[in-house]
């Protein structure tokens, strides 16, 4: 790691803003570029790894322990069976289609990693709008979901694809607007300047807008409970069904590195990102990181899946509603005490969650069977 | 008012798997860590005896199966049959215990081993000598209660488990 240290503490690097090019320009680039893509896919194996291993021991099993030691190896065994595998196109597919599919759902997932700070200043760029530009990118990965449900001439597969594109629709709301109410605390839609901003973790602040925002990215990023799309035990795969070989990697590794991704963006927004004592700032948002992910492997051993009227009336009637609250009541904050101390706003938005998500839970009755169509 | 309809229950499922990531998990480790399987096991590779046998074959027509194939001469001096060959296919068996209950000389017992997987399909066909008991080959107490002491006390793994949570 000496390497990357001195490379992020070399002032050229560290600045925020590229400074001038050709020189320093290109070896912000080149650095970041090569440091992203690789922390991405080890991220993956290592999150693959974690997830197997908790869930195990969550449901009483111990998860895979034979490949290396501790079964640290599962994931590499995995990958490279999985690239000698043979690689099958349906006849009837739009091969081009099918093709593109999956490189156009990865692709975004690593453009996300491009306005995460891992220090002060040390990212790909320094965006002023970094956060509208993950909400846009990270949007675009439905796009090669559905273009993977629709070139693979399988009906089950558009089916799952079309449900997954409703879903994201549908919860891309309250997800943006759980992160406008941050955004005015900060002041700034940057997520370096967000960090900075964070004396306080943003969590003690927006604790409804952190739970509103976590809730939606499961859902967004297709993680059980949500994983209605895809759902293991009941269909094939959903949108992925004619998939095999180096393709379904790709959705593999999607799947992990949005996970990933999601973690990485509640952990700058919400969870005061590279900042904590003692620790090197990497290692403190790499930590942090894990742990949000750990937290979506926690709900994912103890939640049922929901049903497809369940997760829409959970977008529209309860999440919705609680983010335009929440957005409203940060707002009168931020403009009736603009200078108030923290703790202030924090010893008003704990109870102020607690009361909406009581009053919230009366009106929304969730699991008392079907909703009539 | 019930408060598992207001987040209560959700809190209450975390805490149910949260507990089950801190407890031992109910496995083990079979290669390892083997448990002692049932003395009563209708386990592979039957176990024949050439002084019990007298080439009757009631066991090879029981056999739903026809996995057993036994082949007979005359003595003429003592005026008995003599077993020639006596040949198991475990390949075809099912283990159903049917030729140990059919035996009238008791004969034939189950074994009790469960580890006897072969490289070759020849390996699985078995004849005369092969067929005995040996350590290797242990006599199971199937429908014979009385090899039962010879055997080990079966362990479960709900015991096993309960000793190292406590």
């Amino acid at each position: 790691m000496g390497f990357v240290e001195s490379a992020l503490r070399n002032p050229l690097m560290a600045e925020a803003v590229p400074p001038d090019w050709p020189g320093g320009y290109w070896w912000h680039w080149v650095f970041f570029t090569v440091v992203l893509i690789a922390f991405t896919l080890v991220m993956v194996l290592g999150a693959v790894y974690i997830e197997r291993r908790v869930l195990g021991k969550m449901q009483s099993r111990l998860g895979p322990n034979r490949t290396g030691p501790f079964g640290l190896l599962q994931a590499v065994a995995d990958a490279v069976k999985i690239l000698l595998k043979e690689n099958i196109v349906p006849d009837a597919a739009d091969k081009v289609i099918h093709w593109l599919a999956p490189l156009i759902a990865f692709v975004p997932v690593v453009m996300i990693f491009a306005v995460v700070p891992f220090q002060d200043g040390a990212l790909l760029a320094d965006l002023n709008i970094g956060i509208l530009y993950v909400v846009a990118v990270s949007s675009i990965t439905t796009v090669g979901v559905f273009m993977a449900g629709w070139g693979s001439s399988n009906k089950y597969s558009l089916l799952g694809a079309m449900r997954n594109v409703a879903a994201v629709v549908s919860y891309e709301i309250p997800l943006v607007l759980s992160i406008v109410g941050v955004v005015l605390v900060a002041g700034s839609l940057s997520l370096n300047q967000i960090v900075l901003a964070q004396d306080v973790p943003f969590i003690l602040l927006q604790p409804l807008g952190f739970l509103l925002f976590f809730a939606a990215s499961c859902a967004e990023i297709n993680r059980s409970p949500f994983d209605l799309f895809e759902a293991d035990q009941e269909l094939v795969a959903g949108f992925h069904t004619e998939y095999s070989g180096m393709k379904f990697a790709m959705f593999y590794l999607v799947e992990y590195a949005e996970a990933i991704a999601m973690s990485a963006i509640i952990t700058t927004i919400f969870l005061g990102g590279w900042r904590g004592p003692l620790l090197p700032p990497w290692l403190w948002f790499i930590i942090k990181t894990l742990i949000v992910f750990c937290l979506m492997v926690w709900t994912r051993a103890t939640f049922p899946r929901v049903r497809i009227d369940q997760l829409m009336s959970l977008a529209w009637k309860f999440l919705l509603p609680l983010a335009l609250i929440n957005l409203f009541v940060t707002a009168i904050q931020v403009v009736a005490m603009p200078d108030a101390s923290p703790w202030v706003m924090i010893v008003i938005n704990v109870p102020v969650m607690a009361v909406l998500i009581l009053l919230w839970s009366r009106f929304f009755k969730l699991g008392w069977g079907r909703v009539e169509v | 008012m019930k408060f598992e309809r207001f987040g209560l229950g959700i809190a209450k499922g975390m805490t149910v798997t949260l507990r089950n990531f801190f407890r031992h998990a109910t496995v083990t480790q079979y290669p390892e860590q083997c448990l002692n399987v049932s003395k009563r096991l209708r386990g592979n590779e039957l176990v024949w005896s050439r002084q019990k046998c007298t080439g009757c074959a009631t066991c090879a027509k029981a056999c739903p199966q026809g996995a057993i194939e036994i082949i007979t001469s005359t003595n003429l001096v003592d005026s008995k049959y003599e077993v020639q060959t006596y040949r198991v296919d475990s390949g075809y068996c099912i283990q159903c215990g049917l030729c140990v209950e059919a035996c009238p000389y008791d004969a034939v017992y189950m074994g009790h081993s469960y580890e006897r997987a072969k490289y070759r399909r020849g390996e699985v066909v078995q004849a005369n000598d092969d067929l005995l008991e040996s350590p290797e080959r242990p006599v199971s107490a199937y429908y014979h209660p009385e090899f039962a002491d010879a055997l080990a006390e079966q362990t479960l793994l709900v015991d096993k488990i309960v000793e190292k949570r406590k």
